[in-house]
């Protein structure tokens, strides 16, 4: 069932490729529009590189919540994987799971091409690397609630944010601080062990919140 | 046997049905009428265990369906108001990836006798966007046809449909009653299903909650 439903969200995401790419494009001009606009000032971009990368990570993963649960509530589909004879918490599980690969997966192999405007030394760019892999996903599943609490409302979009935003603060903190201390040369470790306990517990627990979610949102 | 204890089902300020009880053994068609509004797809979805009711228990099989959680689904095939087609997939993609979801795997091959026997055939290959509402109708009740199960709950099933593929539905049922199968269908056309038990539940319009009740004291 995992599979069915990983391989079914591929497949609709590759015949609505358009909507991925601009989610992709989104990412690609916000983060390229600061050097822009600051100006070529190498020590300056080095230091605001980690956070402005991470924050359009973070506003492109909202500008794509929106589709997870939303087509399939619109057409029926949702009830329909709601009466599916598997745990809910697995549906969700490769729902967010297709939604990563979609969504965040680019991201993170776009974002070391991107670190380059920056000036950015190349274990910086591996760490940028890194701490996307590792947080991308928890952008994913705790997007998930909010897209879940959201379906079939008016302005969903607005109140995703409102909602999901403020949990993102830690992973933009562990995310961005891994990066920058990897650029003052201090070490990223500690960063990187809480970015990926934020993931092992969001793993466990947010499909079960989304699943709760959506059982409210679709009685 | 599927068995419902008391319903209730409360929506807003407006008590849309209460104390609705009737027990469906094997090879028995339950057919629900009533006004719009009167709360049939409501009391569908509680059969169905996506929404709780106000008061009262739905069994199946014996066990109260809170309890039985997933395994009642494999029992169980609810097509509602939505038909729960994916449009940019093909029709044969539609019946297999359901299939594969509720996991009962169809094959290519089956998914093409179910779409002739719908009278979708040559229409294999078209994304499910290319169908008027009455073919989308026909592809999603192509789902009936995919997996052997017990119970059908079918919401408006003649929607949208024409004589034929109605005659073509009518079938579907009394075929599905005469192998041992339960069937729960609303519509507002007579289905004149031609099956030895045949229930019949007229749901009346709902009621304001405490309509006499009206007023403040000072």
């Amino acid at each position: 069932m995992f599979r069915w439903l990983v391989a079914r969200d591929l497949k609709l995401a590759w015949r609505g490729r358009a909507d991925v790419l601009s989610t992709v494009f989104f990412f690609v001009i916000v983060v390229s529009l600061f050097p822009l606009g600051i100006g070529p000032e190498p020590q300056l971009l080095r230091s605001i590189a980690p956070g402005v990368v991470w924050v359009a990570a973070l506003l492109a993963a909202m500008l794509s919540l929106g589709r997870l649960f939303a087509n399939d509530y619109r057409d029926g589909t949702l009830e329909q994987l709601l009466l599916t004879p598997q745990p809910l918490y697995l549906v969700v599980l490769a729902k967010t799971f297709a939604h990563w690969l979609v969504s965040g997966v680019p991201l993170v192999l776009i974002a070391p091409l991107l670190g380059v405007q920056f000036n950015l030394a190349p274990h910086a760019l591996l760490m940028l690397f890194v701490s996307l892999l590792l947080g991308t996903p928890v952008l994913s599943l705790v997007g998930s609630i909010g897209a879940a609490l959201t379906i079939g409302l008016r302005g969903g979009g607005v109140l995703i944010a409102l909602l999901i935003l403020p949990l993102y603060i830690p992973v933009l903190v562990f995310g961005a601080g891994a990066v920058d201390a990897s650029i003052s040369a201090g070490s990223p470790q500690a960063n990187l062990y809480l970015l990926g306990a934020v993931l092992v517990l969001t793993l466990v627990f947010a499909p079960w919140a989304t699943a709760a979610a959506l059982r409210i949102s679709l009685e | 046997m599927l068995e419902a204890i008391n319903l209730g089902c409360v929506r807003g300020d407006r008590r849309l049905f209460s104390n609705v009880s009737f027990a469906l053994t094997a090879g028995t068609l339950l057919q629900l009428t009533g006004p719009n509004g009167s709360g049939k797809t409501s009391l569908l979805r509680i059969l169905c265990g996506l929404a709780t009711p106000e008061e009262g228990d739905v069994r199946w099989q014996g066990a109260n369906i809170s309890s039985l959680g997933e395994e009642y689904f494999t029992d169980l095939t609810y097509i509602g108001h939505q038909n729960g087609l994916k449009d940019e997939l093909t029709c044969t993609e539609n019946l297999v990836i359901s299939g594969g979801l509720a996991g009962k795997p169809v094959t290519q091959s089956a998914a093409h006798t179910i779409l002739e026997r719908m009278g979708l055939s040559g229409r294999q290959n078209l994304a499910a966007r290319f169908l008027s509402q009455g073919q989308r109708r026909r592809l999603a009740l192509g789902r009936l046809l995919s997996c052997t199960v017990p119970l059908w709950i079918l919401d408006e099933v003649l929607t949208s449909l024409d004589q034929a593929a109605a005659g073509l539905v009518r079938s579907l049922i009394e075929e599905h009653l005469s192998l041992g199968g339960m069937a729960v269908v609303t519509t507002h056309q007579e289905l004149k299903v031609t099956a030895a038990n045949v229930l019949r539940l007229e749901l009346p319009a709902g009621v304001l909650l405490g309509a006499s009740a009206v007023g403040w004291s000072s």
